[in-house]
């Protein structure tokens, strides 16, 4: 935010007292450290949405929202310091953008009695909301990806994959494991081959794994990347002259951050979304108007309509709309923790309603409920045009293939709640 | 030929290209080292501060314009205009030699004479400051760097290549100029080391601070010199990893690929951290190739570049080039 | 003035043997003591703990545990990220093995498995010196982490790869997991702090902290005197592992309760450490405090000041903690290279005169 410092000492020491009667939304951001580049334009986008509804509705059922920012720069023990400095001025909902601080806080937002909202990333199995009372992940999952680039791929080859070499690349953590099993279960179901491609932490140097994807010829690589690795990634597939239509990134691989360097070679580049592209809504006008042209965004201004920044408008919109459910239940304005949970698992999104919030087709229409907190699955895919830089939604939302990704949730929530003895939430 | 044997070939060049990556960025380390017994952690730092400044030159950012906007509330971002990379690289080099200067006479005039595990300390205190100097003058988030370097397969050895022997080679043009750069860059500083009279002092002070001293050698100037030299290959190694990358805070990482480098060719040898880092580069790509992918899952490079190291300094301790560690009781 | 010591005998060896034979340091010492066991756990909450005091009493114990290392006996090492990992796995695979066992058992243990993981990577600190030690440590450190990332034993055949520590108490009391009090886990903390001070520190003072002193100012010299260079360097790292196995394994346990090992025991780590005790003062036990303070608590107090107080934007306040820490480290080295421990000694000296000038 744009602050002159000085004044901003005085009043900051002066609105150093808590307590107010405000709707809180912590924005545990890292504008700093190795993903610098993918997580400012998602904390910008979640600030500016909840600035838009203060400035234009006067915050959500007439309580003015607040965004506290904490830097994790990536960092779990910074992402716990932040958490724990933030919970107690009320927060409503954390959404760390980060895998590993994600599993940190699953099970203290459960014994705080604070919802988690990880659309896309954290943990998989957490859509079992019987074990997982207090993570959401809706719209969409890792392994819900996965299955929409098998499909995707389906469909581009004539419907059948047998025979076909489809290579993994993926960062080598935790994050980057996670479709490995999912892919596997796939590859024996409609039998083509999985190659597992891992890359280095942070993965600056990939030569010897496009080296080997060179030799190997698959037919398409997905690649599950973050930070660095992605720009080095495309640099090195145009490099090889790998055909860019036949690589698809996950969503986190997806944004323009990634492909800008590597120029007009990144050309037909597709990436998975679950939420749509562009800044033609108009709701963006608003965002224009209330915010940006009144100097009161998050950042620079610049990212508006980028594809991260969407997706913290996006988060910010689910939010908000879970916090209107939660005041409708329970009747009250001035939520707390746990009713903002109710309302999350509860949350309905259909097209009615991001229309007339102004943001038409901007994602796939879903239900939460006490079983089903990860949404049905729906996933879409874009593709990166270098000369207008720009990316563009080349299908629908397709759902995801859930008779193979149904068991391996109930298998891996099951794991988790017999190991911390966990017994089901929901009647 | 038969495929295996090809592929192996392949590896086994791409291997000697990314060895000398991994050697231009040692070549600072090698520099600093060998004239002051510093081993200076902020290399990978300085190797991303000069990329950041190259590109904020180039695209003509407001130095600090983040902490300005915030303090005066004003909206700067740019002057407007664009310097070509050429002029921009002078200026860069500029600015590193006064940030040459400015640790020599604020951070080591203080220190001469302590011992290395405090020197290297104060190098870490130097990388964490210039990390943090650097964020704020350009700004944390990723940079397109442009320097007209070609990247993308060499067509003519892949057709070539593939005429010879029924499989395309990949070699990419940008480890081709990083070769050329690399070998121009070692063969100057050999050259300046032993034919310039700055370059004898150089060496005189590797040698002995105080015999230098004595025999009028100012060693001021040529702390300076040396730093402004590791600048310059810090400027030049951002620059080969930038262009593949974007220059983000992961440059700064780059650092840690050259220290079996060091290891293995010796902290005090130019030529042995070419040596050395061709032999790092071609052993981890063979490894990972022949052992690693199939057998291993993968992702074994990191640390099989070490272990490579670690054998060899158990038959050599100094490294294979390095000095030889005589101790007198 | 303060430090009266006319007036203060020994009348035994044990008296004057003590580790401190001053009065004034023995009151100081039983003071900071009853503050930090009686005072402190009900004065915390949450915030207070997990982000000040849990990862200070932790990274102290990783301190002490390198200082061993490369202050006494000059090894320097650069494989503490990995080792803290060791100790972290071995607590997992030991809390999920055997559930009913203490949680004082399983650290102690997890702690003993990454001494024998130390010894056996100090091996080339037998033929390998200096700075390229160092280097070589690496080797543990990126072997470990790729280790635990590859083979799904160690996170018990787990989806994601992450480890997550499950509920368990000790004497009724749960320290692991989200709803452990803040104040439980500080003591459990605070008691293996106190103990590997009070372990280090004998250690240090007796034959083998001495033998660990001659290989490091000279080995070939102490080697001649007699002292076995395999024994003494082994030694040193298995018993440094110990500590920093501790410390990982509590690390996991209690502070985080759930890591993920590229991220959590990279070689950041081992570089952060390697910095406690270097600006804490090598082969000191109080530096090995005074660095982990430096570091721990110094990065939360500008954030707490900049962000909270001043309102000032999360990123420059971010940079500016570098730009900070950075010169204050410069600044401190150049007045006193010997780091925090040295700037404390020398204060010391001068108060036992205070107010004569000598």
């Amino acid at each position: 935010m744009k602050y002159k410092l000085g004044t901003l000492a005085v009043a900051g020491l002066m609105a150093a007292s808590p307590v107010m009667a405000d709707l809180v939304f912590p924005s545990l951001s890292y504008r700093t450290g190795p993903y610098a580049a993918g997580g400012i334009p998602f904390a910008d986008g979640y600030a500016d949405y909840f600035t838009l509804l203060n400035e234009r509705d006067g915050g959500i059922g007439g309580e003015t929202i607040r965004v506290p920012e904490c830097e994790t720069a990536y960092n779990t023990e910074k992402g716990v310091e932040c958490y724990e400095s933030t919970k107690g001025e009320g927060a409503l909902v954390y959404q760390p953008l980060s895998t590993g601080i994600t599993y940190q806080l699953i099970p203290k937002v459960t014994a705080d009695d604070i919802p988690m909202l990880t659309s896309g990333l954290g943990r998989t199995s957490a859509k079992n909301g019987n074990t997982f009372s207090h993570v959401f992940n809706f719209p969409a999952n890792y392994w819900d990806g996965a299955s929409v680039a098998i499909k995707h791929i389906m469909e581009q080859e004539g419907g059948s994959l047998e025979g076909k070499k489809i290579a993994l690349v993926y960062h080598n953590s935790a994050y980057g494991k996670e479709p490995i099993r999912t892919l596997q279960e796939l590859s024996k179901k409609h039998g083509f081959e999985l190659a597992e491609v891992p890359v280095d932490h942070p993965g600056q140097e990939q030569k010897s794994q496009w080296l080997q994807i060179r030799r190997d010829k698959p037919d398409y690589v997905i690649m599950y990347g973050w930070g660095v690795m992605n720009q080095v990634a495309v640099q090195e597939a145009a490099n090889i002259r790998f055909p860019m239509d036949k690589f698809i990134g996950i969503w986190w691989s997806g944004s323009e951050n990634d492909v800008l360097a590597a120029g007009a070679k990144a050309d037909g580049y597709k990436a998975l979304t679950f939420h749509n592209v562009g800044s033609d809504y108009p709701l963006y006008d608003d965002l224009q108007k209330y915010v940006v042209d009144a100097g009161k965004a998050a950042g620079a201004g610049d990212q508006v309509g980028s594809v991260l920044y969407n997706r913290g408008v996006y988060a910010a919109m689910l939010v908000s709309e879970a916090a209107r459910t939660a005041q409708e239940i329970h009747g009250v304005s001035d939520i707390s923790g746990g009713q903002m949970r109710d309302g999350m698992e509860q949350l309905e999104i259909t097209e009615e309603k991001m229309a007339a919030l102004g943001l038409p087709d901007f994602g796939p229409e879903f239900s939460v409920s006490c079983e089903n907190h990860g949404g049905e699955g729906f996933v879409a895919v874009t593709q990166w045009d270098a000369e207008a830089k720009e990316w563009n939604l080349v299908s629908d939302f397709m759902q995801s293939d859930q008779d193979v990704i149904q068991p391996l949730i109930d298998e891996d929530s099951s794991a988790y709640a017999t190991e911390n003895a966990i017994e089901g939430n929901c009647k | 030929m038969p495929e295996q044997l090809a592929f192996t070939i392949e590896v086994f060049l791409n291997g000697l290209m990314a060895g000398v990556l991994y050697a231009l960025v040692a070549l600072g380390f090698v520099l600093i080292y060998k004239a002051s017994g510093i081993f200076n952690y902020a290399q990978g730092v300085m190797a991303l501060f000069a990329a950041l400044t190259l590109v904020g030159i180039m695209e003509g950012q407001v130095p600090f314009s983040h902490l300005i906007n915030a303090i005066l509330g004003t909206e700067v971002h740019h002057f407007g205009w664009h310097v070509p990379a050429f002029l921009a690289i002078l200026l860069t080099m500029v600015v590193m030699i006064v940030l040459a200067y400015c640790v020599q006479r604020f951070v080591f005039r203080y220190l001469v004479g302590q011992e290395p595990i405090i020197l290297f300390m104060a190098t870490i205190g130097l990388a964490y400051f210039l990390e943090g100097v650097g964020d704020l003058m350009w700004g944390s988030e990723i940079k397109t760097l442009d320097v007209g370097l070609p990247q993308g397969i060499n067509v003519w050895i892949d057709e070539f290549t593939f005429e010879a022997t029924g499989y395309g080679f990949f070699i990419d043009n940008l480890d081709i100029v990083a070769s050329i750069v690399a070998a121009i860059l070692v063969i100057g500083l050999v050259m300046f080391a032993q034919y310039t009279k700055q370059g004898r002092a150089m060496r005189a002070v590797a040698d002995d601070h105080q015999a230098a001293l004595s025999v009028g050698v100012s060693l001021n100037f040529i702390w300076i010199l040396v730093w402004s030299l590791a600048g310059f290959v810090a400027l030049v190694a951002g620059i080969m990893w930038g262009a593949k990358s974007g220059v983000q805070f992961s440059l700064s990482l780059i650092a840690l690929k050259a220290l079996p480098v060091l290891m293995l060719g010796g902290f005090t040898s130019i030529p042995g951290a070419i040596v050395g880092g061709l032999i790092i580069g071609v052993g981890e790509k063979l490894f990972e190739f022949l052992i690693g992918a199939p057998f291993l899952g993968g992702a074994t490079e990191n640390w099989f570049a070490y272990m490579l190291a670690l054998v060899f300094l158990v038959f050599r301790p100094q490294g294979l080039f390095g000095e030889k560690i005589i101790e007198r009781v | 003035m303060f430090y009266r010591e006319a007036g203060d005998f020994s009348t035994t060896y044990a008296e004057d043997q003590q580790t401190f034979p001053i009065k004034f340091d023995r009151y100081r010492y039983y003071v900071v003591l009853f503050v930090a066991i009686f005072v402190i756990p009900f004065m915390v909450n949450d915030y207070w703990v997990n982000s000040l005091f849990l990862p200070f009493l932790i990274y102290a114990i990783a301190a002490i545990g390198l200082n061993i290392l490369v202050g006494y006996c000059g090894q320097v090492s650069l494989g503490t990220g990995g080792f803290m990992a060791v100790g972290a796995y071995a607590s997992y695979k030991l809390m999920t093995a055997m559930p009913d066992v203490s949680m004082f058992i399983h650290i102690l243990l997890a702690g003993l498995i990454t001494a024998a993981v130390g010894a056996l990577f100090g091996l080339p600190s037998l033929r390998i010196k200096g700075f390229y030690l160092a280097v070589a440590t690496l080797a543990a450190q990126f072997f470990l982490v790729w280790l635990f990332n590859r083979v799904p034993w160690f996170y018990n055949y787990s989806a994601s790869g992450q480890i997550s520590a499950p509920e368990r108490d000790t004497f009724g009391i749960l320290i692991t997991g989200p709803s452990a009090e803040a104040w439980a886990t500080y003591m459990f903390c605070l008691i293996f702090t106190v103990f590997s001070a009070l372990v280090a520190r004998n250690l240090t003072r007796g034959s083998v902290g001495r033998k660990w002193m001659a290989i490091r100012d000279m080995d070939i010299a102490a080697e001649i005197i007699g002292v076995n260079p395999l024994r003494a360097k082994l030694t040193a790292f298995a018993v440094s592992s110990f500590f920093i196995g501790i410390s990982g394994a509590l690390f996991f346990s209690i502070y985080l309760g759930a890591v993920e090992v590229g991220e959590a025991f990279g070689i950041n780590k081992s570089f952060l450490v390697l910095f406690m005790i270097i600006i804490g003062g090598l082969g000191s036990i109080f530096g090995s405090f005074a660095g982990a303070a430096f570091l721990v608590l110094l990065p939360v107090l500008l954030k707490i000041v900049g962000v909270d107080w001043l309102g000032w934007p999360t990123d420059i306040v971010a940079h500016l903690q570098l730009v900070i820490v950075g010169g204050l480290i410069v600044i401190f080295l150049i007045a006193e290279p010997h780091g925090l421990a040295q700037l404390w000694r020398v204060a010391k000296e001068k108060l036992r005169l205070w107010p004569f000038p000598h």
